[in-house]
């Protein structure tokens, strides 16, 4: 009895000592880019000497999650004319719980900028007009060129699409 | 020779779309099938003889967006399904990439949520790409007719997947009593966010 005690009085204070770091450790980090439409079109319009790479995701969306380190390689590497920005849909609920440690936990070094925009039929179309909603999807464009890509990307394939806007320019 | 060369531009973008958006368009007429239901029953469209429509909602357990309208699917089939409209979802993720979505976790969900549409498991991943379905959740309203079910409405369930009582246009609850009362679909297709179907 008294053993079961010292289990229940330890995973109490372990679990509680966990959740204060996690509240710390998200605290330091800077607030989010959070805005609807109106917000978010300028970066799908930008009209800079860059390539831009723009990526829908979700830390929900499990082949969003699996591509964005190849997102972030590109970042790294063509950091003089590659723009990467990743478009965040998390649920706004989940910001705080959710959102803020994942981006901790990845520091990812891509701009991200949160969409939170529920009338969707609206702004969809917009991004691209053959797009339905579905994500992942991604969008590359420069002075010269733009292509919307409604698939996920290996990084040999990004790069390789990314180099013929490179080429192009 | 320009105009011979904007010929064969433009006709290869359009035979590019078409490869790439293959599935129904508003008026094709829908296959039926014949798909495993929670309670190990098949169903098919034809099931249905007193159907005036369908309301056709692909979805899925583990996707949070379909998550949010598993209350409001629910809804639509308690009010539409007498009137003639019965909802069927179906779920079109393979279940290996997706375990959470198993025919075990779909009967979970249905009892959970007392769900009290039929609930079929797309085995073999045939039905959705005929539909052209990408996400869930994915909706087409289908009308039955005599030459068969007919494509009126394909898209979301209305303009606001956060908060239903914020919903200003309910696009699948406009979408049937325009087709009870012979009129028009002011809207027949919307765009809505989703999950990518799971291969």
């Amino acid at each position: 009895m008294k053993y079961l005690f010292i289990l229940v009085v330890s995973c109490f204070l372990s679990c509680k000592s966990e959740v204060k770091t996690e509240v710390k450790l998200t605290a330091n980090l800077p607030p989010l880019e959070i805005q609807d439409f109106s917000g978010v079109e300028p970066y799908l319009n930008l009209e800079g000497p860059k390539t831009y790479v723009v990526n829908f995701w979700a830390t929900w969306c499990a082949p969003c999650v699996k591509e964005l380190p190849y997102f972030e390689a590109i970042q790294a590497k063509y950091i003089e004319d590659v723009e990467v920005i990743l478009i965040n849909l998390d649920f706004p609920r989940q910001y705080e719980s959710k959102l803020k440690p994942f981006l901790y936990e990845h520091q990812l070094k891509s701009k991200v900028v949160v969409l939170d925009d529920p009338d969707m039929n609206y702004w969809i179309p917009k991004v691209d007009s053959n797009w339905d909603g579905a994500i992942p999807v991604s969008l590359i464009y420069n002075s010269s060129k733009r292509s919307f890509y409604k698939r996920t990307f290996a990084y040999n394939e990004l790069e390789a699409e990314l180099k013929t806007f490179l080429t192009t320019k | 020779m320009n105009v011979i060369y904007s010929l064969l531009i433009f006709f290869a973008a359009v035979l590019t779309t078409d490869s790439v958006d293959n599935g129904y368009d508003i008026g094709d007429i829908a296959t039926d099938f014949n798909l495993e239901n929670i309670d190990g029953k098949f169903v098919s469209l034809s099931d249905f003889i007193d159907a005036e429509g369908f309301i056709i909602v692909f979805t899925c357990n583990t996707c949070p967006y379909a998550v949010l309208y598993e209350d409001r699917i629910e809804a639509l089939n308690k009010k539409y399904a007498s009137q003639g409209y019965p909802l069927i979802a179906i779920m079109p993720n393979n279940v290996q990439t997706k375990p959470g979505d198993s025919m075990k976790s779909m009967k979970q969900r249905a009892i959970d949520k007392g769900f009290t549409f039929p609930y079929l498991m797309d085995a073999g991943q045939k039905i959705y790409p005929q539909y052209g379905a990408t996400k869930t959740p994915h909706v087409y309203i289908l009308e039955s007719t005599t030459r068969g079910p007919v494509v009126r409405y394909i898209g979301g369930i209305d303009d606001n997947y956060k908060d239903a009582t914020l919903v200003k246009t309910n696009y699948v609850e406009d979408a049937i009593e325009a087709l009870k009362k012979g009129n028009l679909i002011k809207q027949t297709t919307t765009r809505a966010i989703g999950c990518s179907i799971k291969l």
